[in-house]
Order: C-alpha cells, then sequence, then structure tokens
C-alpha cells in the first residue's frame, strides 16, 4: 500500500519545506549553538524527508540509501561538533556563538 | 693604382694611430713630423692621381671591402676617383700638408701636441673618405667624421668649458643636418635600391621616383650641407668654433670641412639638376647667408670671428653659385677661397701666437713693420678675398657674380653688396691689426717678432697660390671648366662681351669703395671700435649677431629643457603613482574587505542562507523566465 | 652534440662557483662563463657548417610538454650575446669587492642560464619558466648587493619584480589560451595555430603587456630607473645588456608570428608609442642628475627604437633591432662599468659631483669617449649600422616616423656630450686615480667589438637573416 495515494506528494514537500525553513530560521536567530545545532539537524532531516518521499514517489530505493548516509553522517558530524562544543564550553564558559570570533578579519 | 690609393686612404689613418699610441714617447716634434708626412703621402698620392686623370685616364672606382647591406641594398667600402673628387683631394691635402708644417710651430708650447696631429690626421682621413667616397653611407662616414674631429680640435683646450660649449655646439648643429642628410639617402636607397653616386645618377632617369619626393630628397641633403657648411639658419656654430687652435680653424672652418657641403652638392649636381625648385631655395638661402654674415662681420673685433663670419659669408656665396646651376664656378670658388682664407687665418694665427694669445684687435696695430711677413701675405690674401684685379677671389667671385647677374638681378645685388662689405671688413681687420701704433700692454710690445719660417713658409705658399691660383679658370679660357666638364650637364658659357666687363668693372669699383670707407675710417681718422659696453643701435644688432644665439636658445635649448624638467617632475611621478596606485588600490580594497570577515557566525549564517536563496532564485526563478 | 651544453656548462659554472667559495668564486665564474662562451662559439661553428643542434626530450609526457630547444641564426645570436657579455659583467665586478661573492657570482652564472634558456626554448611552457626564473637571481641580487637605502631599494626591487612578473602572468595566460587551442606549446604547431582576429587581438595584448612591461616601453618603464640606480652594477649590466633583449626578442619569436595580422593593423600605435618613447626617454635623460638613472633613461630611449623597428615588420627592422639589440648590449655593459669605475673613485653617481677626470686620466677618457660616440651612433660604430638600419624601416612605414625617430642622432648627441662634458672635461677638481690596466680590459674588450662589428657586421647580417626571413614569411 502507497501512502502517496492517500496523502500526496505536495504535502510531504510542503512539510519538508516548512521544516526546512524552521531549521533555517532557527538557525539564524538563535545565538545558542546547541540549538542552532538542532537547527541543522532539523533542515537536515527536512531533506531527508524530502528524499523519502521522492523515493517512494519514483519507486527508486537509492533515496533511501542517501538517506541512510546523510543520517550516518550526521552522527558522526553531532559527535565532532558537540565535542567541540565541549571544549568550547569549557575554555570559555559558555556557547554563545557571539563570542567566537577568533576568525575576525 | 691600386697601391696609391690604399696609400692615399691610409697614410692619415696610420699617423692618427701612431701619433695616437706613441705620441708622447715619440716627443713633440717627431710626432708632428710624422703627423705632416702622412698627410704629405696622401698629397703625393693625389698628385700622381691627378696626373692620371688630367691626362684623360678613366676614372677609377676601388673597392675595398663590402661593408654590410640592408634589404636589397648592397653597401661597400668603395671609393670613386673621378675629376671631382681627386681636385677636391688636391687642395685637402695640399692645404692640409701646409697646415701641419705650420702646426709645428705653432703648437709647439701645447703639452698634449701629438694628441693635436693625431686629431689632424684622422680629420684628414675622414675628409679623404667624405670626398672620395663612392656612395652615399662612405660620405656619411667621412661626414660624421669630420664632424667629430672638429669637435675634438674646437674642444682641444678641453679646461676650458666655454670652449667645450662650442664643441658640443658644433656637433650638435651639424648633427641636426646630418638626419636631413640621413633621411635623403633613405629616400633615395629606397627608391634606387642603391646608394652608388653613379648608379643613381643612371637611374634617374628611369623615373623610379616622383618629382616631389626628389625634391623633397634634395631638401634633406641641402639640409645636411647647411648644417656642414654652415648656412642659415644652421650657421651659428661656425663663429664659436673659433674657440680652437687657429690650425684647426684654418684647416677644418675654413678651408676644407665647411666646404664639405658643396662637395656633396656638386658631387649630386645630377639630383639638383632635375629639382629647379630647390636650387632657389639654394640659391636664396646662400645669398642670405651671405649678406648677414658680411653684415655680422662689419663690427665683430676679435681677429678670428671677424674671419669666421667672412667664412659664412664666402660660403654663402658659393651657394648662390649651386643655387644657380653654375657648380664649377662653386667649385672654383671653394679652392681660391681655400688659398685666401687658409692664409689669412694663418696669418691670424701668426699674429696670436706673437701677442701670445691676443685676439681683439683693439689691442693690435702697427704690426707691419715687426712682422713683415704675415703682414704681406695677409695683404695679398686680403686683397684676392677683397675681389681685387689681378688676385684670385676677383676671378672666382666675379664669376659668381656674374652667373647671378644673368640669372636673378636680386640675387646679384645682395651678392654685390656682401663683396662690398667684405672688402670694408676685410681692410678694417688689416688696417686695425698692422697699422697706425702699437695698442697692446708694453710687455706685449716687447716680445714682438716674426714667426718662424715653419709658420711663414706655409703662409707665403697660400699666398701666392691666392695671388695667382684665379689662372686655372680664367674667363673665356677656363682649364677648370674644361676639367670638370663631363661631371655636369652642358650649360653654354658666358661669352666675354662687354657686359661682362662692365660686370667686373662694378666689382671692382664696388671693391674699392669698400676698401676707401675702411681706409677713410681706420687709417686716415684712427678710429678704433668702442668697447662692447659702449655699442648701440643697429651696431648692438650686429654686434650681437642679430641675436640668432638668444634666438635658438629661447625657442629651442630653453623649451628642450622646460620640457626635460616638466616631464622629469611631473610625468614621470605621475606614471609612477599611477602604477604604485594599482597596488596601492588592491591594498586599500583589501583593507576594507576584511571587515566583511568580521567572525560572527550569525552574520555568516545570514549571508550564506540569503546568498543561496539569492541563487536559487537566480536560477530557479529568474532565469527560467 | 647538441645547444643543451651551453645550458649545462652554465647551470655546472652556477654551482661549481657556489661550492667553490668566497675567495675563489670570482675566478671560478670568470672561467666558467668563459667556457659558456666557448661553448656558444663551437656551437656557432657547429651550426654554421649544418649540424643538427636541436633539443627534444620529453618531459611532461602528459601534457604533451617538451624540453625543446632550437637552434635558428636568431637565437645563436642572441646566445653569443648572453655569453659573450657574461664573461664581460663578471670581469666589471671584479672593481667591486662582493660579501658573500660565491652567492652573488653563482646567482649571476645562474642568470645566464636562465636568459640563454629563453633566447633557445622552442617550447611555450619551457619558455616561459626560463622567462620567469630569470627573474629569481636579479632580485636577488639588486636586493642583496645593491647600494642606497636598504629600505627604498627593497621598495624599488620589490615594485620591479612584482611589474614584470604581473606583465609575465599575462603571457601565461596566453599561453594557457594557446595550449587548450592547440594541445601543445611546440612553437612550430602554435604557428601553424589558426585563430580568428578577435582572438589574435587577446592575445596581441597579453604579449604585449609582458613585453612592453620588460622592454621598457613607456609607459610602462617606471621601474627601470629606479632599479638601475639601486641594483649594484653588475645587475644592472645584466638587466640592460641582456634581460632587456629577452623582451624584444620575445617580441620577434612570439609576438609578432602568433598575431600577424593584429601586428599589422596596429603599426602606426605600436610604433607610434615606441617612438614616442624615443623621444620622451631622451628628453628625460637631459635633466638627469644621477649617472645611473642618466643612463637608464638613455637605454628607455634607444630601446624604444629597437622596439619601434621591431614593430615596423619590415625585414630592415627586424636586421636593424637584433643588431642594435648586440650594440646596444655591448655599450651599455661598457657605459655602467664606466660609471663604476666613477664611483669606485668619487663614491658618488651624482654629476654635479663629477668633473676635471679627463685631464687627470686622458687614456681612461677616450676609452669613455669612443664608447660614448658609439652610443650617439657614430658611422664605423656597431650601433651605427643598427640605428641605420632601424631608421631606415621607420622610414619604410613613414617618413615622419623617421624623421621623428631622427631626432634621437640629435637628441642623443646632445645629452651624451652634455654629459661628457660635465663628468670628463673641465679643470681639476677632485682628484681621480688612473685606472689600472687589469681595469681597462673590459672597456677595451667593449671598444674592439663596437668598432670591429662597426666595420664588419655582414656575418651577423648573414646568420640572422634566415631566420629572420622566416619569421616575415609567418607574418606576412
Amino acid at each position: 500500500m502507497n501512502i502517496l495515494e492517500h496523502v500526496g506528494i505536495e504535502n510531504y514537500l510542503t512539510l519538508s519545506a516548512l521544516l526546512f525553513c524552521i531549521g533555517a530560521f532557527g538557525l539564524l536567530y538563535r545565538r545558542n549553538a546547541i540549538i542552532m545545532f538542532m537547527s541543522i539537524e532539523i533542515m537536515l532531516n527536512a531533506v531527508n524527508l524530502l528524499l523519502v518521499a521522492f523515493s517512494s514517489y519514483h519507486e527508486d530505493p537509492s533515496g533511501q540509501v542517501f538517506v541512510f548516509f546523510t543520517m550516518a553522517v550526521a552522527a558522526a558530524e553531532v559527535a565532532v561538533g558537540l565535542a567541540i562544543l565541549v571544549s568550547v564550553f569549557r575554555n570559555i564558559g559558555n556557547i554563545d556563538i557571539d563570542n567566537l570570533k577568533n576568525l575576525k578579519g | 693604382m691600386n697601391t696609391t690609393i690604399l696609400l692615399l686612404l691610409f697614410a692619415p689613418l696610420a699617423g692618427f694611430l701612431i701619433t695616437l699610441f706613441f705620441g708622447k714617447k715619440l716627443g713633440k716634434t717627431v710626432s708632428g713630423a710624422i703627423g705632416t708626412a702622412a698627410v704629405a703621402i696622401s698629397f703625393l698620392c693625389t698628385l700622381s692621381l691627378f696626373s692620371q686623370i688630367n691626362a684623360g685616364e678613366t676614372i677609377a672606382t676601388f673597392k675595398l671591402a663590402d661593408w654590410f647591406s640592408i634589404g636589397n641594398i648592397k653597401i661597400n667600402f668603395s671609393f670613386l676617383f673621378d675629376q671631382l673628387s681627386v681636385l677636391w683631394l688636391l687642395f685637402v691635402t695640399g692645404i692640409g700638408s701646409l697646415i701641419h708644417l705650420y702646426s709645428i710651430s705653432y703648437m709647439h708650447e701645447d703639452e698634449n701636441m701629438h694628441k693635436f696631429f693625431s686629431y689632424l690626421n684622422l680629420f684628414v682621413f675622414f675628409m679623404i673618405a667624405l670626398v672620395a667616397g663612392s656612395n652615399l653611407l662612405i660620405m656619411f662616414i667621412g661626414w660624421e667624421g669630420v664632424g667629430l674631429c672638429s669637435y675634438l680640435l674646437i674642444g682641444f683646450w678641453y679646461k676650458n668649458q666655454d670652449y667645450n660649449d662650442a664643441a658640443k655646439k658644433a656637433f650638435i648643429m651639424n648633427r641636426i643636418g646630418d638626419l636631413g642628410f640621413l633621411i635623403g639617402i633613405f629616400i633615395l636607397g629606397f627608391h634606387f635600391q642603391t646608394l652608388e653616386f653613379l648608379e643613381i645618377k643612371a637611374l634617374l632617369g628611369k623615373d623610379l621616383i616622383t618629382p616631389s619626393l626628389l625634391s623633397i630628397a634634395a631638401l634633406c641633403l641641402f639640409i645636411g650641407a647647411c648644417g656642414k657648411s654652415a648656412q642659415l639658419p644652421l650657421a651659428t656654430w661656425l663663429p664659436d668654433a673659433m674657440a680652437g687652435p687657429t690650425p684647426v680653424s684654418a684647416l677644418i672652418h675654413a678651408a676644407t670641412m665647411v666646404t664639405a657641403g658643396i662637395f656633396m652638392i656638386t658631387r649630386m649636381n645630377f639630383l639638383f639638376d632635375l629639382t629647379p625648385e630647390i636650387q632657389n631655395v639654394i640659391a636664396i638661402v646662400g645669398a642670405i647667408t651671405a649678406i648677414v654674415a658680411a653684415s655680422i662681420g662689419l663690427v665683430q673685433n676679435d681677429i678670428k670671428k671677424v674671419l669666421a663670419y667672412s667664412t659664412v659669408s664666402q660660403l654663402g656665396l658659393m651657394f648662390l653659385a649651386l643655387g644657380l646651376g653654375a657648380y664649377e664656378v662653386a667649385v672654383f670658388h671653394v679652392i681660391t677661397h681655400a688659398f685666401f682664407k687658409a692664409c689669412l687665418f694663418l696669418g691670424s694665427g701668426s699674429v696670436i701666437h706673437a701677442l701670445h694669445g691676443e685676439q681683439d684687435m683693439r689691442n693690435m696695430g702697427g704690426l707691419r713693420k715687426v712682422m713683415p711677413i704675415t703682414f704681406w701675405t695677409m695683404m695679398i690674401s686680403t686683397l684676392a678675398i677683397s675681389g681685387i684685379f689681378p688676385f684670385s677671389g676677383f676671378w672666382s667671385k666675379d664669376e659668381i657674380l656674374m652667373t647671378a647677374f644673368h640669372a636673378n638681378i636680386p640675387l646679384w645685388v645682395i651678392g654685390s653688396i656682401a663683396s662690398i662689405m667684405t672688402a670694408f671688413y676685410m681692410f678694417r681687420l688689416m688696417y686695425l691689426t698692422f697699422f697706425n701704433d702699437f695698442r697692446g700692454t708694453e710687455e706685449q710690445k716687447h716680445h714682438l717678432h716674426e714667426s718662424p719660417a715653419l709658420i711663414t713658409i706655409p703662409l707665403v705658399i697660400l699666398a701666392a697660390l691666392a695671388a695667382i691660383g684665379g689662372a686655372i679658370s680664367l674667363p673665356g679660357n677656363s682649364w677648370l671648366n674644361h676639367y670638370l666638364a663631363p661631371l655636369f650637364k652642358k650649360h653654354e658659357a658666358h661669352h666675354l662681351d662687354g657686359q661682362a666687363y662692365m660686370l667686373m668693372a662694378i666689382a671692382t669699383v664696388g671693391a674699392l669703395v669698400g676698401i676707401g670707407i675702411a681706409y677713410a675710417k681706420y687709417l686716415k681718422k684712427k678710429e678704433i671700435p668702442v668697447a662692447d659696453s659702449e655699442v648701440q643701435g643697429l651696431h648692438k644688432v650686429l654686434s650681437d649677431k642679430y641675436y640668432l644665439d638668444e634666438i635658438y636658445m629661447a625657442t629651442i635649448v630653453k623649451p628642450i629643457y622646460m620640457i626635460s624638467n616638466f616631464a622629469k617632475k611631473y610625468v614621470e611621478k605621475f606614471i609612477s603613482k599611477a602604477v604604485i596606485g594599482l597596488g596601492g588600490a588592491t591594498y586599500a580594497l583589501s583593507i576594507k574587505g576584511k571587515k566583511i570577515q568580521n567572525g560572527n557566525i550569525g552574520v555568516y549564517l545570514f549571508a550564506f542562507i540569503f546568498g543561496m536563496v539569492g541563487f536559487l532564485v537566480y536560477v530557479f526563478v529568474i532565469r527560467v523566465k | 652534440m647538441d645547444i643543451s651544453i651551453v645550458l649545462i656548462v652554465l647551470l655546472v659554472g652556477a654551482l661549481v662557483t657556489y661550492l667553490s667559495g668566497n675567495k675563489f668564486a670570482s675566478k671560478t665564474a670568470l672561467i666558467s662563463s668563459i667556457a659558456a662562451f666557448g661553448a656558444t662559439i663551437i656551437s656557432l661553428n657547429a651550426f654554421q657548417n649544418g649540424e643538427d643542434l636541436d633539443v627534444n626530450l620529453p618531459w611532461i609526457s602528459q601534457l604533451n610538454i617538451n624540453f625543446a630547444l632550437h637552434v635558428d641564426g636568431l637565437s645563436l645570436v642572441m646566445l653569443v650575446l648572453t655569453t659573450g657579455l657574461l664573461p664581460l659583467i663578471i670581469l666589471s665586478g671584479f672593481i667591486t669587492k662582493f660579501e658573500n661573492s660565491k652567492s652573488i657570482y653563482a646567482l649571476m652564472l645562474f642568470m645566464g642560464f636562465a636568459m640563454a634558456g629563453t633566447f633557445l626554448a622552442s617550447d611555450g611552457f619551457l619558455y616561459y619558466i626560463f622567462w620567469e626564473i630569470a627573474l629569481i637571481p636579479i632580485y636577488f641580487i639588486a636586493l642583496n648587493w645593491g647600494n642606497g637605502d636598504v629600505e627604498e631599494r627593497k621598495k624599488a626591487i620589490l615594485k620591479f619584480f612584482i611589474y614584470t612578473f604581473a606583465g609575465s602572468l599575462f603571457m601565461l595566460l596566453a599561453f594557457i589560451y594557446l595550449y587548450t587551442k592547440g594541445g601543445s606549446f611546440d612553437i612550430t604547431k602554435l604557428y601553424a595555430l589558426q585563430l580568428t582576429t578577435t582572438e589574435k587581438t587577446y592575445l596581441f595584448i597579453a604579449f604585449f603587456l609582458a613585453y612592453a612591461i620588460k622592454i621598457p616601453l613607456i609607459p610602462f618603464h617606471t621601474w627601470q630607473a629606479n632599479t638601475y640606480s639601486k641594483a649594484p652594477a653588475v645587475g644592472t649590466m645584466l638587466l640592460s645588456g641582456i634581460m632587456l633583449k629577452m623582451g624584444l626578442y620575445s617580441v620577434l619569436r612570439w609576438q609578432l608570428p602568433l598575431t600577424d595580422e593584429v601586428a599589422k593593423a596596429h603599426v602606426p600605435y605600436i610604433v607610434g608609442i615606441s617612438i614616442a618613447g624615443v623621444i620622451y626617454g631622451a628628453i628625460v635623460t637631459l635633466k638627469q642628475k644621477n649617472l645611473k638613472k642618466f643612463l637608464a633613461y638613455s637605454s628607455l630611449s634607444h630601446v624604444g627604437l629597437i622596439a619601434a623597428g621591431l614593430y615596423s615588420l619590415t625585414f630592415e627592422g627586424f636586421q636593424g633591432a637584433v643588431l642594435q639589440m648586440l650594440s646596444h648590449g655591448i655599450v651599455i655593459v661598457g657605459l655602467f662599468y664606466v660609471v663604476e669605475l666613477i664611483y669606485s673613485r668619487y663614491n658618488t653617481y651624482e654629476i654635479k659631483e663629477m668633473g676635471g677626470i679627463r685631464i687627470q686620466d686622458t687614456y681612461f677618457a677616450s676609452l669613455f669617449m669612443i664608447i660614448m660616440l658609439a652610443s650617439v651612433a657614430l658611422p664605423t660604430t656597431f650601433n651605427f649600422i643598427g640605428e641605420f638600419n632601424l631608421l631606415y624601416s621607420l622610414f619604410k612605414v613613414n617618413i615622419w616616423y623617421a624623421v621623428l625617430a631622427g631626432t634621437t642622432i640629435i637628441l642623443g648627441a646632445f645629452y651624451m656630450l652634455r654629459m661628457f662634458q660635465k663628468v670628463m672635461l673641465g679643470g681639476e677638481t677632485k682628484s681621480f686615480k688612473k685606472i689600472s690596466k687589469q681595469e681597462s680590459i673590459v672597456l677595451i674588450i667593449v671598444v674592439g667589438l663596437t668598432i670591429f662589428f662597426g666595420l664588419f657586421p655582414q656575418p651577423i647580417i648573414d646568420l640572422i637573416t634566415p631566420s629572420l626571413q622566416s619569421i616575415l614569411t609567418q607574418i606576412k
């Protein structure tokens, strides 16, 4: 049974776009590194959702394979990213990105 | 014949090298003797060539070596010995030997005497190349070479920066003419694909070149001649050139080098015959130069300056003759002029020698008794230059004036006035120098003496030639015209009719008037020219040479300096700033640009997302439309 | 045997010089350079006997780049100039005591190697590499052994480096473009490319920027005077005697044949710029107070004339340009040596602090005068032959070009005689130690060469004529 017959691909698209925008907005609006991280994850998952939806739509499993890759990489990335954040927190006492300006030209 | 030619060409060069490298070791007298001998050898060789050619043997072209090729034009070191060049060489080397002889005594006090002789020898060598060269480029070698020697010899006493200025001026003014000469060579070379005189002459009839271009070529050559022969507007270097030792003035700046322009035009007569408008230019320039220089000569007080302006003026007369197509007449006057002007210069040198360097005629006078040989030889030459019968100048000048009379009356009038002026200032020179009482210091008076034999012998020989030199071209029965006839287009000779005699009479009367005025002023009234500061009016204009030097200074030299300063101070700075500016702009951009990198991740993200959105909008919305 | 022997000798010479230590460096360098010159002469001889001296070794075969050297009359003449001047330049270094002399002499030889390579390379990539590495040694020579204030010197040399380097990058772009078109850097393949006029225009501009800066033509010349005055004499000689000719040579070898019709269309402008440079250079020279800058600007004027002859696209212009490159190279080395001799006595380059030298050392004065007269192109000197050819070629394009460029013979005489008068003539002012026999060797060689080739230039003309003809047919 294909759920797409009931719900319709365009709804998935809308949801994915909404999720992505929520993620992007959160990324821009928030200053807390962990929240930003979560926003990025939301964006990633928006894309994942899209991939899965299209995979189903086209009846082509490769899209779902990509999703697994993405999730794996994202997990690894989170591990590294959180490690960095922990070390940042140890060094400067908070994880507000406004305090991270060492790259200033 | 080849050995003779080689010897003729290279004896002076050998003399130059020997005196240059070994002169100091050989001592003054020996190097003087070597220098003189070198030129004398050339003279003897020329004499032998001359006798062959005069006897009707064919003219000789002598190829020494290849030089270089440019496109299809091959240029060789080759020499042409025909009537004209041999005749010219005859008096160049002849008078050259006499002046070398004279210099042995004249320059004996100078520590660099061997250098002097080596330069003189080098000059003779280049002069021979100039005269004997069979193509325009060999002539050009000589042309520039004599210019170089002139530079070296004018600035011979190089401790004095004024003399160096004079030398520099001579060289640069000559170079202006040389540029003209070079352009003329280019035009001829490009259209005829050869620079050989004889080949150009043969090709001229073949319509290889448009008449207007031919005229431009002729004009360019004439500009070259103007530079070398000190014609207006390039005349002002010659009087300054008197800074050199007097033998130099006699040899280079009176008898030989300055006549190179006349030689060149005579050599290229076939070309100038085809461009009557340029001939007119030549005649007019010659006439104007003759009268302008003569008028300046009226008021000069430096004995050598008088002679210098007289030379310019006489050269003007020769150009007048050239412009009228009377090449043999110009050649005739060149020869007689070489005799009497060399004699006059050497005589003035003798006077200067006796007075230990005094050149101002206001401080001379009464030298007739002390220096009889100098006086009499100079007197003969003065009579010759003034055109008194039967001295040589009479015949040659008379022929020029006669030609002018037949061609163009105004030119004849100008020429005649210039001749009257010549008679006046030459006798003014004689009266101020040799008559009345001595006006110099007591010490000078004490040392007054006649010059030694080495000085007087050349004087006597030259004076004799100045007296009888006219015999080579007597009206009606001219050996010279006959000798040179193969070179020139045939034109009818003037008949010795009543008109001719009348013209001679007018010329003689004119000369006598000039002499008479000089006599009345300087011998009768014993006038002495006033000091320079008291000169005024027209007299001042004349004695300041019509302000020609000042005009050139203000209109040419000063502006060049100004442009140079301007370019150096502003243009260079500007370009430099512009280049540095490019680097500076990059640097400034970097300073501004680095502010974008403010380290705020939020800003980066903002830029990133909106950049991405912008890009997507562009790709999917704007471009799709 | 092939021509790479010359390059090898120079490179090995540089290495040996460096290893020989400060004490023997100068002599080792001299011997190496003479050996290189000897190798060149042997090659020249072999070439005239019809031997093939070309080298073609695969280098980066994936990209179809070869180590290819091609020998013809033109490149041989330039090679002779390079290896011939090198011993003279090294010899003229003998009057100066250099610190760390093994480095400077090794650098000089290395530069000779790079320049020789530039003249020989027939692969665009190789050529470009040689062209650029020639810049490295002169940068260090000028920076480390130069004179004047260190900061100012750094600035001047940096400007020189970046300026010429920036120009070269345009040339690199041109080569890359040509490579994408033809798939090879080989000069004959590049010659054979069919390019559109637009492409050629861009190529022409790119090459022109590189060469105009190197030569230099106005208004790209501002690096020159400063660099000349800051660099040590040997560096200046290398720059003006040989390196400038790299630009001129490249115009002939690369720019003109590759951009034929565009070059033809631009004759009036480029010749115009060059002639403007001739006059401008001469006028600016007049008022220079520093002797080295004086020579720099006079060189600008002379080189402008050479460039004008090249861009006139006539055979006479090419011939004159090559001859004038040689004669200018010889004479400018002589002139800078003279300046250095004076500097070694007076410790200044300011003209106004000189004077009255002739009276103290007539021998030196005579040699200087001959070199000076050669530089104003007096007939029977080598420069006259070149200048005559050049002016004639300009005349063929347009008579007014010849007249305008011909002012150089007037202005040239003007500034040279003026300088000579100020520096050499007049009464004694400062005492001047007479130059020794050893010091005069360079001058005598320069004088001898100038007069010898002034009288017998034909062998050189015969040598270069075939290659110039083939370049000309390539353009036509």
